[in-house]
């Protein structure tokens, strides 16, 4: 490499050379990034939209019309609507309580919030009918309360924010450790109560990276499908959600239906991407300003 | 505000941080709190802001107990080592902060708000640089709006926790002579915390001088240096050159000569503390300290000349003119001018 060739005077020509690798490396190792993403990302992505297109745009819109399609579109909608503020509440406490104040149990706190990414979600759902099933503790007692959790609403709501309950705190605990606790000590020195000195210093030095946690909670909670299978009964028109309405679908055979309401949530995730991405760039300059303070 | 703190000892996870601390601070006051790091004089300076709570004894400020209050309740003004301005917040809003979230009946109207910060930024001189936000400002001036910041609320006291650390030498200077101007001006009571000796003998009113959770002295910049009560702030503040002496019959003894000193400490062995260019050369017969010149160097107007001594291990550092015959010699005879003996542990 840089040996073999004749020294040149320009040292910054070395320095290239000594931290770049040969062309044909270069490309070798591009190539095979790009083609391994092709494959296992872009295409799948492609064909969802090429599959639900396949019969024409017209049977494409046909599939969301139908009743059982709104009522999952309204039943994913709704569950999100719910478990996406809980999470961000839960969310910037416990990255508070974690980031700022030192206590006993702190670290089996921090390892406890990370439990739901490293439980299969299959097994998430499973908690939940261990809990509430007819033959359980909570089961009965709910049930004389004429409050129904399994196959219904609110079991589909908690195993929902169980899933993605870590999105918005793991992404907040290292923002808020590193920011340290001195801008909140100023505010408070300047004669703020606790409330204010949230909402006028906190809030707005986290306020990207909360976004940021939101976009992505919000994302795997209306995609969460394991734990949702388990917990939802799978009634249709009362507790399919649009992931288990395309397994349904799909198990019918009806494939240009299951595929446009796929399409949907591929869409939602193209969505969120670009937000992602917009925000990262966003985000970026203002940690950079941070860091440089 | 006259501040008192009394038998102040702070505990940190059973670790010490501050033994038994008693203080008084004068209304009007420039205090300096001096110290090597860990010396628990930051750790003084919050809890006198209320920013830590004292695991024993209290804080006073005029007559009332202050150890209760909140750090929003004691109303003081904490200028933060980094700062810690809101970097959201444009500078007239940094500013005005501690008005704004004054309780509605004692707020100020918005336009009182901002005519009070303009007129702060005024004092700190930085009219013109209200709308920027602090990535934009100099270190220089973030420290001044961190400063104007602390003053709008008409704090009781000013609290700085190192001022000047983060600055480069020739702000620090300017900022130096700028705080003692403003100190002059306003007559805040003011503490502030350095580890740099020249900031503190310079600014301060008097020098509180800290070592390990403990304040090893107070008084002027002229107490403190002139007649320092320990052998640490004999060697913490400004230089100084010890040598092992011996004690007999209340006189020093450097091996086996007497070096003309005089002690009142029991017989045995002791620690001789004197500034190097506080000596005065002396002919060799008379008792005095006597050595073979190792090494010559020229500092400023002095030169500084090292001593391999006669019967004794230990190498001193002296001072004298540049100009003097003696740094002509190889052997050089002297006696310390001002001088502290204290007793060996």
């Amino acid at each position: 490499m840089a040996l073999d060739q004749p020294r040149t005077k320009d040292p910054t020509a070395i320095a290239r050379h000594a931290t770049t690798e040969r062309r044909t490396a270069r490309y070798l190792l591009t190539g095979t990034a790009l083609v391994f993403l092709g494959l296992f990302l872009l295409l799948p992505l492609v064909s969802v939209f090429v599959e639900a297109f396949r019969k024409g745009p017209a049977a494409y819109f046909a599939a969301f019309p139908e009743p059982d399609a709104l009522a999952a579109i309204r039943l994913t909608l709704l569950v999100a609507a719910i478990a996406v503020p809980l999470n961000v509440i839960f969310g910037v406490v416990a990255a508070w309580a974690i980031a700022k104040f030192e206590f006993k149990g702190k670290a089996f706190l921090t390892t406890l919030i990370d439990l739901p990414f490293s439980v299969s979600p299959v097994i998430s759902g499973l908690v939940y009918v261990l809990l509430f099933s007819s033959h359980s503790l909570l089961g009965p007692w709910f049930k004389s309360h004429g409050i129904e959790v399994l196959f219904a609403v609110p079991g589909i709501v908690l195993a929902t924010v169980f899933v993605t309950f870590p999105f918005v705190a793991r992404e907040l605990i290292p923002l808020m450790q590193e920011q340290g606790t001195t801008d909140e000590e100023a505010a408070l020195s300047l004669g703020a109560n606790g409330w204010q000195t949230f909402w006028h210093v906190t809030l707005p030095n986290i306020k990207w990276g909360l976004l940021y946690g939101v976009l992505l909670c919000n994302a795997r909670a209306m995609g969460e499908f394991g734990a949702v299978s388990v917990v939802s009964g799978h009634i249709r028109g009362l507790t399919n959600t649009m992931p288990l309405h395309v397994e349904i679908l799909y198990n019918e055979y009806n494939f240009v239906a299951a595929f446009a309401v796929a399409s949907l949530l591929a869409l939602l995730a193209l969505v969120t991407l670009v937000l992602k991405s917009l925000l990262e760039l966003r985000y970026g300059t203002e940690l950079r300003a941070a860091g440089g303070h | 505000m006259d501040v008192r703190v009394s038998g102040v000892r702070k505990e940190f996870d059973r670790f010490p941080a501050l033994h038994d601390v008693s203080l008084d601070i004068n209304s009007g006051e420039l205090i300096a709190l001096l110290g090597p790091s860990g010396s628990g004089k930051t750790t003084l300076l919050r809890l006198i802001a209320g920013l830590e709570t004292p695991t024993d004894g209290k804080v006073f400020f005029g007559d009332e107990d202050a150890s209760l209050k909140s750090v929003q309740e004691r109303n003081v003004g904490f200028v933060f080592q980094h700062y810690a301005l809101f970097r959201h917040m444009t500078v007239i809003d940094n500013v005005g902060f501690g008005l704004k979230v004054r309780p509605s009946n004692t707020r100020p109207s918005t336009d009182e708000i901002r005519r009070r910060s303009s007129e702060l930024l005024d004092f700190v001189q930085l009219s013109g640089l209200e709308k920027r936000y602090p990535a934009q400002l100099s270190g220089g001036q973030r420290q001044r709006v961190a400063l104007a910041r602390a003053m709008a609320i008409e704090p009781r006291i000013l609290l700085l926790d190192e001022p000047f650390g983060a600055l480069d030498a020739k702000v620090r200077k300017e900022l130096r002579r700028w705080l003692r101007e403003i100190h002059d001006k306003t007559k805040h009571t003011t503490v502030f915390v350095t580890h740099d000796q020249d900031e503190a003998l310079e600014l301060a009113d008097r020098v509180v001088v800290m070592s390990q959770g403990r304040i090893e002295q107070i008084g002027t910049p002229d107490e403190v240096y002139d007649k320092p009560n320990s052998p640490f702030v004999y060697s913490f503040i400004g230089e100084s050159s010890t040598l092992g002496v011996r004690v007999e019959n209340g006189e020093l003894w450097l091996a086996d000569r007497p070096i003309g000193l005089k002690s009142e400490l029991p017989n045995g062995d002791a620690s001789l503390y004197f500034r190097p260019h506080d000596v005065e050369i002396v002919d060799g017969s008379q008792a005095c300290i006597a050595g073979t010149v190792v090494a010559s160097r020229r500092v400023g107007a002095t030169r500084r000349v090292e001593l391999d001594l006669r019967g004794s291990a230990d190498r001193v550092e002296i001072g004298i003119t540049a100009d003097h015959p003696a740094t002509e010699m190889s052997g050089i005879a002297f006696r310390p001018k001002h001088w502290r003996v204290f007793p060996k542990n």
